[in-house]
């Protein structure tokens, strides 16, 4: 029987005893070699359908098969078809990162003389090897995520499901962490579900990007295909005074519907592409106003967020996008 | 597949390592029960001369409390690291490879064990250089051992049950004063048969930690006794039983299985 490296799931849900469905009915299917990105702000479900997923959290209702394999039924086929890093980086502080590698290559039942090796290979990859016979309890939160991440290599999963791998990272341990999971999908054909709170990292790394709120996903597609959902370009001016603001308003009207901005005036464009800009820029020319700052911004997943969910996902991690 | 045999000497290993490079969780066990001791010895010397006092030597006759105080230690190391695996992840990560719920329970404990005899072998020593003659000889030196490899299973096991029930080193650490109580509540400082005070003779005798301290004490004062070594493996293997039962009951929710 043929086990494609897909991720379906169908109704999924998680009830918690006293609390909310944390999961509330998602519907999934991630394609072999894809990679996944699953978006939300914290409380909205990711870490749970993880969890679910890698079969650490039984649902409530619903199904779900990983690798081909029922997520409920067939438990030890799902866990030795996927590797996983989850939100935490789990790793015991007094042991050395390569002893974290040899230990997981045991219980993962690799044959004994291939162990080492594999340790060694997968500590040069992920940039560990000076560090790799010091106690984990020294490295930093870039190391550890690191070493996270090799671990759950270990035995050379199908299916890699990576829990907000990038959160706390500073920007050169973020990229190097996503130029390897991007290296594993395209050479090595991984299927990769990585959930974030980070637009940029969905943006940049995902092939196709779910939106979570809730437990509801509220939108699903391309990240290209997600912004052209909300289509129009927006441009943003800032005024001098607050008289000057009402008639900026009143001329940035006429080229779309007005939105809201902390900072001066918004107004969604009417045309897709951005010539619209000049003609703006003309018209408040034309009228003598005068302004401080004028900016056109292109959609972003945040917008994408905004018109699904009324909600700005910007700030809720502390997201530096 | 990696055998079971394999994947508890791996988990075994973690144990001993972790615990040999965490100095407080191998210098406290050991150092403590000497101080108590060296304290004991002193203040309650006088003891000695009571009529039916089993022996002119009080180290001799303490010296029985830190092989059970080393069983307190033992559920609080074997309960503690289960523990913190838990809240660190790192028993989600185990739950993930095709680990044998009993190869974890085992090699766990098989750190404390070893931990276990290691610190009875420090007391042996300190007590032969303290005078201590053992009435069992090396025989009884060797059955000392196996007793101390027990008791930090039968209390590891409880201490794990803890840990895997609440997945919180809180809750394991809360446990600490429960089991002094027990000790302090015990034939640990008087023999039974000296206690005037009718009911605390009554509680020392519903104790089941004064069958484990009159066990080694038997070893080390008298000789060889039957009743005593029964009734203290036998104290100690209900205790194993219930704890590695209930850990085994806890442990497929926990791993998620």
């Amino acid at each position: 029987m043929d086990h494609p490296n897909t991720i379906e799931a169908e109704k999924l849900v998680r009830e918690f005893k006293k609390g909310p469905r944390a999961v509330d009915g998602i519907d999934l299917h991630v394609d072999p070699g894809e990679i996944y990105g699953f978006l939300g702000p914290n409380g909205a479900g990711k870490s749970t359908t993880v969890l679910m997923l890698t079969t650490l959290l039984p649902p409530t209702a619903g199904t779900a098969r990983v690798g081909g394999y029922d997520v409920v039924r067939e438990g030890p086929q799902v866990r030795s078809s996927i590797g996983a890093a989850l939100q935490e980086a789990a790793l015991d502080p007094l042991l050395t990162g390569r002893e974290h590698l040899q230990l997981q290559a045991a219980l993962q039942a690799l044959p004994r003389p291939e162990r080492a090796a594999r340790a060694t290979e997968l500590l040069d990859r992920v940039g560990l090897t000076e560090a790799a016979d010091r106690k984990v309890r020294g490295y930093s939160g870039g190391m550890k995520r690191r070493l996270d991440l090799a671990m759950a290599l270990v035995h050379r999963p199908r299916i890699l499901f990576l829990d907000e791998p990038t959160t706390g990272l500073d920007v050169q341990s973020r990229t190097a962490l996503w130029n390897e999971v991007g290296r594993l999908a395209r050479e090595d054909g991984v299927t990769v579900f990585l959930t974030t709170q980070y637009l940029e990292e969905a943006d940049v790394l995902a092939d196709r990007v779910g939106i979570i709120d809730h437990g509801h996903i509220v939108a699903e597609g391309t990240p290209d295909e997600l912004k052209a959902e909300i289509g129009r370009p927006t441009v943003e001016v800032t005024t001098a005074g607050v008289d000057g603001r009402v008639a900026v308003e009143e001329v940035l009207a006429r080229f779309g519907t007005l939105v809201p901005s902390s900072r001066g005036v918004a107004v969604r464009l009417e045309t897709t592409n951005e010539a619209g800009l000049a003609e703006v820029v003309r018209a408040l020319d034309a009228g003598g106003l005068r302004v401080d700052n004028l900016e056109l911004h292109s959609p972003t997943l945040d917008d994408v967020f905004l018109a699904k969910t009324g909600r700005s996902l910007e700030g809720h991690g502390g997201d530096d996008e | 597949m990696s055998t079971t045999v394999d994947q508890v000497t791996l988990l075994a290993r973690r144990s001993v390592l972790r615990t040999w490079r965490n100095p407080a969780a191998t210098i406290f066990p050991l150092i403590f029960p000497m101080l108590l001791l060296a304290v004991n010895s002193g203040g309650l010397r006088a003891e000695t001369h009571l009529p039916g006092f089993p022996t002119t030597s009080f180290v001799a006759f303490a010296l029985a409390v830190p092989f059970i105080q080393g069983a307190l230690f033992a559920t609080m190391n074997a309960g503690t690291d289960l523990a913190r695996d838990i809240e660190s992840g790192f028993m989600n990560r185990l739950s993930l490879t095709p680990l044998r719920g009993a190869a974890l329970l085992t090699g766990q404990l098989g750190g404390v064990i070893a931990l276990g005899v290691v610190q009875a072998c420090f007391y042996i020593t300190v007590g032969t250089i303290a005078g201590v003659r053992f009435a069992s000889g090396a025989a009884g030196i060797a059955v000392l051992l196996v007793f101390a490899a027990f008791v930090s299973l039968a209390f590891g096991s409880l201490g794990a049950f803890v840990a895997l029930r609440t997945g919180s080193t809180e809750s394991v650490q809360s446990l600490f004063p429960v089991f002094f109580v027990f000790l302090f509540i015990s034939s640990m400082n008087i023999p039974r048969n000296l206690i005037q005070t009718t009911w605390f003779r009554d509680a020392a005798t519903a104790n089941p930690v004064s069958y484990l301290l009159e066990c080694v004490r038997s070893l080390i004062i008298t000789g060889w006794n039957g009743e005593a070594l029964g009734l203290g493996f036998g104290v100690l293997a209900i205790i194993a039983v219930a704890g590695l039962s209930l850990a085994s009951l806890t442990l497929p929710k926990r791993l998620g299985r």
